[in-house]
């Protein structure tokens, strides 16, 4: 096992450039899972940013909120203004397991890690983030929900590194995050579902799902159905334009009929109330 | 720093940390755990491994004052940080754990120990998050959690 140890991010881009496939490691909780067994892992190159004091932290811009790549579940748990003005983050990072790995994680990692079961990629999703990426040859930013581009792949290049994540500060005056799992805390999502309203605006929803498709992802067409201002008298009334979103599957979760079905009433169901549209007979 | 280990011997990783207060330098496998390295190596084996993929939580430690499942942290990882174990935590305060009956086989002990003594050491952590939830990375497969709840909120001196 080969491990690179830079101190600086400007090292950490020059030694990314000269091995080529090195996997990124921050807070390596899922890297480690059951790691003992995982015997191939152990002779792949690693980079450690976990030392790298430049990518710590949240900050806030007059028009932006910025996590650093190492920025934590515990971190953004600690911000008190991140509760108020983005309060799906505080409930995600609840999400993901209980304080030893809020402690470790990162959002950043949760990003990279390319899982269509994640569970803070969808609320940055939901509130428009975008992604930072580094190389010796510059800087780039691209948005979250352009990111990936099939399952566990994205448009990161091998010698690129997400540095940070910056959420638009853009008023939402509805916001809900909905995770279904096997129990309560401790488990991975069977399905997911955000949604975020903007306050004003023509095109003010966006919905997120996860573990329904080979990626996070936003769903356009539901959007679009939702931003016409559509009647919906029924969970089923949602269903085609899921459809044309997401691809749920049978796996050890969960199986592809109860994840449509759950998907497309959970988002009926938060409605009520708040769209027009919705209204249950 | 770098290493090169295609074979399984060859390179090991020379860090310092602070272990329960005392400094520790010491030559590491890169693909050493935490848990293994206190364990096996430190000689500290009241960290207890159970699920190896951080959900059970009885291998927990703190990490610069923030705990941590041990089975997900590269040893090489904690250079220049603290580390606490179940072994710094004083016999004297356990007595609470004990009379409200919240041990029964003792391997998710240790790890709910150190939750719930980071949980003491930061009371301020109660006014957002209930108790309940913030041991819930700690599983216990025998007694259930309502003594372990007692229990440490006896410890913590909160509402019984």
């Amino acid at each position: 096992m080969n491990v690179l140890m830079p101190t600086s991010l400007a090292e950490a881009c020059t030694l990314c450039a000269k091995h080529p496939g090195v996997i990124p490691m921050a807070g390596a909780t899922d890297l480690l899972v059951h790691w003992p067994l995982r015997q191939a892992e152990h002779d792949k190159s690693y980079l450690d940013l976990s030392k790298l004091s430049e990518l710590r932290g949240v900050r806030w811009t007059a028009d932006s909120l910025t996590l650093g790549a190492l920025a934590t579940y515990w971190d953004v748990l600690q911000d008190a203004r991140i509760a108020s003005v983005f309060p799906l983050l505080p409930d995600a990072a609840r999400q993901v397991g209980a304080i030893q790995i809020q402690s470790r994680g990162t959002w950043a990692g949760n990003i990279a890690n390319g899982s269509p079961a994640a569970d803070g990629v969808p609320v940055l999703m939901a509130y428009d983030a975008s992604v930072t990426l580094a190389s010796a040859h510059g800087t780039r930013t691209v948005p979250l929900r352009s990111y990936y581009t099939g399952y566990r792949a994205s448009v990161r290049k091998p010698d690129e590194l997400i540095v940070s994540i910056e959420i638009p500060l853009v008023a939402c005056d509805f916001a809900v995050f909905h995770k279904v799992g096997a129990r309560k805390a401790q488990a991975i999502t069977k399905v997911g579902l955000v949604i975020t309203r903007l306050a004003s605006g023509s095109q003010r929803w966006r919905v997120v799902a996860s573990s329904v498709a080979a990626t996070i992802k936003r769903c356009p067409t539901v959007e679009a159905l939702l931003n016409t201002g559509t009647p919906l008298k029924a969970p089923a009334d949602l269903s085609a334009a899921f459809a044309a979103d997401v691809a749920p599957i049978d796996d050890i979760r969960s199986t592809a009929d109860y994840r449509r079905t759950v998907l497309a009433r959970l988002l009926f169901h938060s409605l009520q109330g708040v769209y027009d549209g919705a209204a249950a007979p | 720093m770098q290493t090169t280990a295609s074979n399984p011997a060859a390179s090991t990783l020379q860090i310092a940390f602070s272990l329960n207060g005392q400094a520790i330098d010491i030559a590491v496998d890169p693909r050493e755990r935490l848990l293994d390295t206190l364990r096996y190596r430190l000689n500290l084996p009241g960290t207890k491994e159970g699920c190896g993929e951080g959900e059970c939580g009885a291998c927990t430690v703190t990490i610069d004052d923030l705990p941590a499942n041990s089975c997900l942290v590269p040893t090489f990882q904690v250079r220049g940080c603290s580390v606490r174990t179940i072994e710094s935590v004083p016999k004297a305060e356990l007595g609470p754990m004990l009379a409200a009956g919240a041990t029964q086989c003792g391997a998710c002990t240790p790890g709910v120990v150190m939750t719930a003594h980071w949980i003491k050491q930061h009371s301020q952590v109660l006014e957002s998050q209930t108790l309940r939830a913030l041991m819930a990375g700690n599983l216990c497969r025998c007694t259930g959690y309502d003594g372990i709840i007692d229990g440490v909120r006896r410890w913590i001196g909160g509402p019984q």
